[in-house]
This record gives C-alpha cells, structure tokens and sequence, in this order.
C-alpha cells in the first residue's frame, strides 16, 4: 500500500487557486500590464538595469506566493518593509538605510565564488541569477529586536544557484560576505561591526527549498536599502542572517566567522534559528510585534516553517547551539 | 539684582512693607519672570512635538513615527529622559566654571522635568510596548540585564522626586537631604549605561552621552580640590 506523507509546503488540494480566480486574475493582470506599458514605452528585460521602483518580468507564482499566506498574516505595505530597515553600513538608526542608501551603486556588481567548488570564479550579478527563473516568495520576516513583518520577496532558490558551481564533498558550509566600501557605506566608517559584514550557513540549510537570494520585493527591483542587488532570505532565521548586498560566496570544510557573533558571542550563535523558547539576553522571544499591529503575537518555532526545516536539525540541541 | 537694589534703597518698616518688597523683588526678579517660563516651555517641547508627531500620524497619516510607532515613543522618550537628566546634572557645573549663581534655582524644575520624561518613558514601555503584562515585565527586568540597570536608575530617581518640596527638605534636613540626594549620580550612571547596553554594537552615541556625564562628574570632583588649594 502507498501512503503519501504529507509535507507542510506540499500543496493541499484546498489550496489551490481556483480555475476562475486565477483566469480572472490573468485577465486583470492583462490590463494591468497594456496600462503600464503605455507608461514604460520601453520593452524591459527580465533583468533591467538597476533602479528602485523597476517591475520584475516574469515572475512565477510558487506555493509561498501571496495566495497560500495563512489566514492571519498578511503582507506589510511596501512603505512599512522600505522605511524601518537595519542595515548598519548605511546607519544605525531604522530610518538611516533608506536616507543614506539612495546613491548606492548596484550595478556592475560582481560576485566572487570562492572555495571548495569545482567552479570557482568571478560572476557578475546578472549571470548569477539569470540562468534561473524568479519567484514569489512571500515570507515571515522575524528580526531578533522581537518585530516581524511579512514581506513578498522575488527570488530564485539559493539551492540551485549553488549547485551550478559545483561545490565538492569539502563545502560542508557556505560564506557570505557584504560589500566594504567605506566611501558608499557610511556606516562602516564606525566601527560598530568588525566590517564586512559577514554570515553563513550549513550546507543543508542553503540547498533547503526555502532558501533564496532574493533580487526584488513587491514585484519591483529590491530597494538599496533592502540589501540590492542581492541578499539572502532565510526565513526561519532571525533576519541579521539574510545578508544584504552580498559580494562573495565561499564553500567551506569549517563553521565560518559570523558578524554579530565576533561582536557579541552569548547573544548571537550560527545557527540563530527563531526560536520562542530560547531568549536572548536583551529580548524575551516568546512574542513578537508584528509592524502594523499594536498587541504583541506569539512567535512560531521556525518562524512558522517548522514542519519544513525541523528535521534539519533533528538531535541537536537548540539551547545549545542557538 | 537691580530689582533687589533699588527696593533696598527705599526704608522698609512693618510687615505689610516688607510683604510689599518682597513681591516687587519676585516680580522684578528675572529668573522668576523669564528664564523659568523659557526653560518651562523648552523642557516642554520634546513632549509637543512627539504629541504633533502622534496627531500626524492618527489624523493625516504621517509617518513620523516609523513603521513601529511604539519603539520609537519609547526610544524618543527614553532619550529626552537621558538628556534633561544630564542637564540637570549640568546645573552645579555651570555654577562652577561661569560663576552665575542664579542657576541653581533652576534645579529643581530641571530635575522633576527630567523625573516627568524618565516616567513618560517607563509609563511607554509598561502600558504601550508590554501592555501591562506584568509576569514579562518582571522576566524583562530580572533578565533582561539593560532593562534591570534602567529599573535601577528609576528606583534611584522616585524618591528624589518625591522629596523634592520645601516641605521634605525641612523634614528630613537640610544635610540629609543633600545626602539622598547625591543619588541622582547613581542614576545618572546607571542611564548612561542603560543606553550603551540597549546599543547592539559599538555605537558612539551612547559613549557620547557617557563623556557628557563622566565630564560633569569631573568637574564636581575638581571643585572641592580647588578650593583646597585656595586655603592653604
């Protein structure tokens, strides 16, 4: 006899949009889109030239798209996921990244793959993602100062990326790094962070089908103050560990270096998974302020993406290895 | 002064002349006319312009606030506490280095604006970040190790406060009362610190506001060393 486990991110039959929802919507999307053109004359690739507001063609509908959100989460205002931004190259007051990222060069833009990989390389940003389609990714994002907001990213999954350099047996994790540059990034002229910035993750946890590098949100051109041209998006992680505006990737045998764990050992492990039941020494992580609401919400094992990424780490102790 | 002279000039016999002076001098008196209405309306504005900045947002959807309106009352709240409490804690150092001895006469209006902002703050946190749910209050304070530091200062700062009348100095006495009163110095430390614990990183605003207050300290502690100096 077959028995058919059921995984959380499998599509329930109840899920799936029906025929006409989804025809009305193309129809819809159809006007929306002659409306537009005779605003954008110009044909745009799929991957146009750096600049904020820019529409992304060709993005998929995947099963975290905005339809499959769960009943009590809905996506925050472009306004709310563009003004209040920790990113401490450009400042470390929330509203600082959007004032100070506005002339932020993200193109060229190359990326150094590095390491245990069988092609190791320089590749501009455009090469990366092109071979590999976008998709609507549309996230919880929990940010270890007890907030959260859920943000539709565009994306292609960080698996598949990967796998093109053909990372050998030796990269059991993977490095990345943040652009330096002083000049540009304001913030870094402070030395409140042992700049670049830098994050990681095991193997596994990058190959995961949730994992992606994300290149918009909205729809749109990810904003500089969002991480452009490209940053992680690791949603059952605090969010200090989707590193923006990434320069570098590194397969490695050895658990890499992580930013905030040099700056602050006891408060910020590799792993960093959302964890309710483990609180940090400045905040309880019980509960959660989602951006918009006034009363605090229980925050989710995983941020929600329990039943996907628990297995990952099956054994371990999670008090342990925070 | 001037008022102070010229009344002197006049003779003064019985009660109700002296009641009379006494009046002309308040009047004429400059601290009591001016700069303690200016310093009034000044320590007043922080709190109009976070009131204007809460109007904005609820009636013209301003964005004012940030996309989390809550932290930043708090955070708001929390530095205009850290800032009047410095300035009051400035007040015997001016006297120092200008001579102007007038201004210790704005002590106390300094210090309970510093108490009014301190409490605005805790009032924030309690009532609109945690919604009076007092079990993570306690967790936050017994925990959290900046949260616990802040209490502190607070716990230093109630019965400075309270005993801020003419009534409590006489109570307890004069020297007594200089005495508790030093604790303002605990408090003053303990936000300071406060401040730098709740930084993730090595940011320098908080290290600034530490300077500030090590440097009014600073001249506290050269004063006494001074006049020594002089008397021998």
């Amino acid at each position: 006899m077959l028995i058919k486990h059921r995984k959380a991110s499998d599509v329930l039959g109840s899920e799936i949009t029906p025929k006409s929802v989804f025809d009305d919507r193309r129809r819809f999307l159809k006007t929306a889109a002659l409306a537009g053109a005779g605003l954008a004359a110009s044909a745009l690739p799929s991957l146009p030239a750096y600049a904020a507001r820019t529409k992304l063609e060709g993005v998929e509908k995947t099963k975290w798209s905005v339809e499959n959100l769960p009943e009590n989460d809905t996506p925050n205002s472009y306004e709310d996921a563009t003004s209040y931004n920790n990113f401490y190259e450009f400042g470390t007051a929330k509203g600082d990244p959007k004032d100070n990222a506005q002339d932020f060069k993200t193109s060229p833009w190359e990326i150094a793959v590095e390491g245990a990989c069988a092609k190791p390389g320089k590749i501009s940003f455009e090469d990366l993602i092109k071979p590999t389609t976008l998709e609507e990714r549309v996230y919880r994002f929990r940010c270890v100062e007890a907030w959260s907001m859920v943000i539709p990213w565009v994306g292609v999954p960080l698996g598949e990326v990967l796998k093109r350099f053909e990372p050998t047996s030796d990269a059991r994790y993977v490095y990345f790094e943040t652009l330096l540059d002083p000049e540009q990034m304001p913030g870094q002229r402070a030395p409140v962070l042992n700049w670049p910035y830098k994050e990681g993750l095991r193997m596994d946890e990058a190959m995961h089908p949730l994992s992606i590098l994300a290149v918009g949100m909205y729809g749109e051109v990810i904003p500089n103050q969002n991480g452009a041209p490209v940053r992680l998006m690791v949603p059952w992680k605090y969010g200090f560990k989707s590193i923006k505006s990434i320069v570098k990737i590194k397969f490695q045998k050895s658990m890499p270096p992580t930013s905030w764990n040099e700056a602050a050992a006891r408060e910020y492990g590799f792993y960093s998974n959302v964890n309710p039941k483990v609180s940090h020494p400045r905040w309880s992580q019980a509960s959660e302020r989602r951006i918009g609401e006034i009363f605090k919400r229980k925050t989710l094992m995983f941020n929600g993406y329990e039943e996907e990424v628990a297995s990952l780490y099956e054994g371990m102790d999670l008090r342990k290895w925070y | 002064m001037i008022a102070l002279t010229m009344s002197d000039t006049g003779t003064v016999n019985g009660a109700a002349r002296t009641q009379d002076k006494t009046r002309t001098v308040k009047r004429r008196d400059p601290m009591v006319w001016v700069i303690k209405p200016a310093v009034w309306v000044l320590c007043l504005a922080p709190l109009a312009w976070l009131g204007w900045l809460v109007a904005e947002t609820i009636f013209f959807g301003g964005r004012g606030l940030t996309a989390n309106p809550i932290e930043f009352i708090n955070r708001y709240l929390g530095d205009w506490a850290l800032r009047f409490l410095l300035i009051a804690l400035a007040v015997t150092p001016v006297r120092i280095l200008t001579g102007w001895k007038q201004v210790v006469r704005l002590r106390r209006l300094l210090g309970l604006f510093a108490f009014f902002y301190v409490a605005l703050h805790v009032a924030n946190y309690v009532g609109l970040d945690q919604f009076f749910d007092w079990g993570a209050i306690w967790n936050d304070i017994i925990k959290r190790w900046y949260i616990t530091v802040g209490m502190v200062a607070l716990l230093c700062l109630i019965p400075l406060a309270v005993t801020s009348t003419k009534g409590w100095i006489k109570r307890i006495g004069g020297k007594n009362w200089n005495r508790l009163h030093k604790a303002v110095y605990i408090a003053g430390a303990a936000a300071c610190l406060h401040f730098f614990m709740m930084r993730k990183g090595l940011q320098y605003e908080p290290l600034v506001y530490g300077a500030i207050f090590a440097g009014l300290m600073l001249v506290r502690a050269v004063e006494p060393l001074k006049r020594l100096r002089v008397a021998s």
